[in-house]
């Protein structure tokens, strides 16, 4: 495969004046820097809902605080649940699949550059169009700034008679137009992964991580639209007179609900899903050898991909569904946990008689599955109907969720980082940072999220910008927000390493972690054609055969 | 499921104080024992009760594939950890085993089935269970930041604080509810006496508790309905049936007249106090704000966000958003003589 790395000779790159050097990011349809624009803008704004998240936790530090006003509370919610989940993990996920899914199946570029450039455009407009609402969203009626209806604005609330001015439109707006953005990428990734495989690369030949983004990017295609729906049927009842959601008018708050969470449970499996993609390709590496069980991982990923669709109301069991929809909806949720389980057991496979090396991204995997197995174990326990109807809308709940996307699909992430960062950038990140980075975050992680089921269990609600003395919660709480300030002691070691290893670290050369996929085959960064010469693949570990002609995967395959 | 779940029952006996330690622990505050703990795993109802029993049922179970799975990859991380004794050999390469597969498919398969058969028959049993005809009817009704009570065959309405029975085993005096909302959603939950059902507009929603024990119960408003969802509490009165007999009387009456109050009542009619709120045998019959008939027989005002003081009331008639910045009741922007006149006024609403 090396001798897919070509150098030019005799052709010099002139080093650019800034201005042009900029131009060409701008105006780049290379997947490789639009994945890198994505992965930044992500960062950019998972600083600025951490914020978010720790000016709540500076509020809920005590009871009867009073850091901010409750209205300002409010809006911090609000903007922290949309900005992590549309303007930070989606786009994360994005960025990475951008960037190596073509890498992986020995492509040159997406099948559409041009559309995958105006995804990530209107992803990033929608995110700019939420935080303008700080500064046009108060409009004439002195109705406040930036949105204050919850991540999930339950109808009524996102009614003009309980969000006047237009702070609102402005989160519909961001909601609707980023919606566009991800439905191209999903359109992108499809057709990349259906059409532009490399000789020899059939389906089952695939690195499992370029299947798990296409069953991520079929879902995103099949959820974001009726998510876009409500949000033009929301518009409607806003400014054309229509009573989809406006109950003082006949509308049904019941519909948006349905609308929402047939987007928004699916949502968490979009987001998981290429969570799984990344541990599915790191935990092989530093266990040295292959994922046990291909065929089972895919069908175990189809089959989350098909039963997340029909789990949608377990967000609505307090809501008064009857006894039989409710019966419906538990053994729905709880069937999902048998694929996911799956998942876990053949991670273990994989490591199981291996060769562990607990590098950086492999301590970040080995949390994420300890982590995402508690997720999933209390997950189950909201499925069981009557349990939820204690647990739901309480801090429990909070707890769960944030168990699912930080202490699993971040955990991944970072670990995704520590990872393909020699190949984006052709440096190492420091493993000395990355190991403070990890264990600070664990234990951040811990004190927050795992004590954070507590206060739920003792009949903590979530959403509420206060509390009263006495409950048993002020404790508890202050433990939550002192783990917060550690994960964002945290963060800032690993922004720190990002930035100083760009400029420091040691050069990562072709394949750092002696890896077997395509992407290990080029040069670090890749060049911008990826490759000289189109690879042919006769195994799902290319490299492995190059490595050992002796012994090729090929022969068992 | 009767007999398994006597096991299970003995089981979750030898776990639950585990739970009320581990939970309980946190009932201390710094300033004093926390006397008005919540805790889900302490049912002093049958809903609360059954849920809690099945908690355990799914927390032991769901304990015990965390205590199996979580000692395999510690187990694996152990022992297959990169040695330097085996520097630079590549394991051997597994690629998979339809058995194993089989196996772990199919063993969390049964473990669905019968978490899914445990979960159904609790939700058949809450949620199915038929009206006696001596239950006790309340209609709830949410409102942005408080709460409506509403005892149709009993002819009261109050606020805030719900006032019920005690169901004794030998005379079983069931409390059903109905839930509405006049503006958005919202979600009755205490937790000691009931699961929580949620208060959606144009979608009326029902559930029953059947306290065990007399006493006052706290909860609050669960589903998140505007600036001031956190100080939407709730209270939940258990009364012996002589006590609830007795209140069930004093509610019924017309507000008491005072003629030494005239003046507070004249201010109380002349502004726009009577627009929102009602008081029985006067002119004002406003439905936005909480009755006031019987005012000083509630302990808080505000919804549970003050207690019902002089000082306080006083200082909630004159600028509600001291309490809660955000709630619905304007400032009336009163003298302080029409301030202390109405308050006086009110002060006499037993």
């Amino acid at each position: 495969m090396s001798s897919n790395v070509i150098t030019i000779p005799g052709v010099q790159i002139e080093a650019r004046p800034w201005v042009d050097e900029l131009h060409q990011w701008l105006t780049t349809v290379d997947h490789k820097r639009l994945g890198i624009l994505y992965i930044l803008s992500a960062l950019l704004f998972l600083v600025i809902g951490g914020v978010e998240a720790i000016i709540i936790r500076i509020q809920l530090i005590h009871s009867h605080n009073n850091f901010v006003s409750p209205q300002v509370f409010n809006r911090m919610f609000t903007m922290h649940g949309t900005t992590m989940i549309f303007f930070v993990a989606m786009p994360l996920l994005f960025g990475f699949a951008n960037y190596l899914v073509p890498l992986m199946i020995g492509a040159r570029d997406m099948a559409f550059p041009r559309l995958n450039a105006l995804s990530f455009w209107l992803s990033f407009l929608g995110a700019l169009l939420l935080y303008f609402s700080f500064l046009g969203g108060g409009g004439l009626y002195g109705a406040g700034n930036a949105p204050d209806a919850g991540w999930w604005a339950y109808a009524p609330l996102g009614a003009r008679a309980f969000s006047p001015g237009h702070s609102f439109d402005y989160w519909t707006l961001a909601l609707l137009v980023s919606g566009f953005g991800s439905m191209g990428t999903a359109i992108n990734i499809i057709a990349t992964v259906l059409c532009l495989r490399c000789p020899g690369m059939t389906l089952s030949r695939m690195p499992l991580f370029a299947w798990l983004n296409l069953v991520m990017a079929g879902m995103v295609l099949l959820v974001i639209s009726p998510l876009t729906a409500a949000q033009i049927m929301l518009l409607v009842d806003r400014y054309l007179g229509g009573h989809f959601f406006d109950t003082q008018a006949g509308g049904s708050a019941v519909l948006w609900m349905h609308f929402f969470w047939i987007f928004g449970h699916p949502e968490v499996y979009v987001l998981v899903i290429p969570a799984f993609a990344f541990a599915s390709e790191i935990i092989p590496v530093f266990s040295r050898k292959p994922i046990f069980g291909y065929p089972v991982m895919v069908a175990a990923t189809v089959s989350i991909g098909f039963v997340s669709m029909s789990v949608w109301a377990h967000h609505m069991f307090t809501v008064g569904m009857n006894s039989y929809a409710n019966s419906f909806f538990a053994i729905t949720t709880m069937a999902v946990g048998v694929p996911t389980g799956i998942k876990i057991f053949n991670w273990i496979g994989t490591m199981w008689g291996g060769r562990i090396q607990f590098k950086t991204a492999m301590l970040f995997c080995i949390a994420f599955l300890f982590q995402f197995l508690l997720a999933g174990l209390t997950g189950i326990m909201q499925a069981a109907v009557p349990f939820d109807w204690q647990l739901s809308l309480s801090y429990f709940v909070v707890a769960h969720f944030h168990y699912v996307i930080v202490g699993g699909i971040l955990f991944a992430m970072f670990g995704a980082f520590y990872y393909w960062y020699p190949k984006m950038t052709g440096r190492m990140l420091s493993e000395r940072l990355g190991k403070w980075h990890f264990w600070l975050f664990l234990i951040g992680f811990h004190m927050t999220f795992t004590v954070m089921h507590i206060p739920g269990l003792l009949g903590m609600p979530r959403r509420i910008y206060t509390y009263e003395p006495g409950r048993g919660w002020d404790t508890l709480n202050l433990i939550v927000s002192i783990g917060a300030f550690i994960q964002a002691i945290a963060i800032l070691v690993f922004v720190a390493n990002l930035i100083i290893s760009y400029f420091k670290g040691a050069p990562a050369g072709n394949d750092p972690w002696d890896a077997w996929t395509l992407e290990w085959s080029v040069s670090s960064p890749p060049p911008a054609y990826n490759f000289a010469t189109v690879p042919t693949v006769a195994s799902r570990r290319p490299l492995w055969d190059q490595k050992h002609p002796e012994d090729p995967d090929s022969r068992y395959e | 499921m009767r007999t398994e779940s006597s096991t299970l029952r003995s089981l979750a006996q030898a776990i639950l104080p585990l739970f009320w330690s581990a939970t309980g622990v946190w009932a201390s505050e710094p300033n004093g024992p926390a006397a008005n703990a919540t805790n889900i795993f302490a049912p002093a109802s049958t809903p609360a009760k059954s849920i809690a029993d099945l908690s355990l049922f799914v927390l032991i179970i769901t304990g015990l594939i965390f205590a199996v799975v979580f000692a395999l990859i510690v187990y694996c991380l152990v022992k297959f950890r990169d040695r330097a004794t085996a520097a630079g050999r590549e394991p051997a390469q597994v690629y998979g085993s339809t058995q194993i597969e089989l196996a772990w498919t199919v063993i969390p398969i049964l473990i669905v089935v019968v978490l899914f058969l445990a979960s159904a028959r609790v939700i058949h049993a809450i949620q199915d269970a038929p009206e006696p005809p001596n239950a006790v009817d309340v209609t709830v009704i949410g409102h942005q930041y408080w709460w409506e009570f509403r005892y149709p065959k009993l002819g009261i309405v109050t606020a805030n604080e719900l006032h019920i029975p005690v169901s004794e085993p030998g005379h079983p005096t069931p409390t059903f509810m109905q839930l509405l909302s006049a503006d958005t959603d919202h979600s009755f939950w205490v937790p000691e006496i009931a699961g929580k059902t949620d208060l959606v507009p144009n979608h009326p929603n029902k559930m029953w508790m059947d306290p065990k024990r007399t006493g006052l119960f706290l909860g609050q408003c669960a589903q998140y309905c505007g600036v001031q969802h956190a100080k939407m509490l709730l209270r939940v009165s258990v009364d012996s049936p002589a006590d609830f007999a007795a209140w069930v009387q004093a509610q019924q009456k017309s507000a008491v007249e005072d003629e030494t109050v005239a003046a507070g009542r004249r201010v109380f009619e002349s502004n726009a106090c009577m627009n929102c709120h009602a008081i029985t045998g006067t002119a004002a019959n406003g439905r936005f704000g909480p009755d006031l008939t019987h005012l000083m027989s509630r302990a808080t005002i505000a919804a549970g966000a003050a207690q019902n003081t002089h000082a306080n009331l006083r200082l909630w008639v004159k600028d509600p958003s001291a309490f809660k910045p955000g709630c619905l009741m304007p400032a009336m922007q009163l003298s302080d003589a029409d301030l202390d006149a109405v308050v006086s006024y009110m002060e006499t609403l037993r």
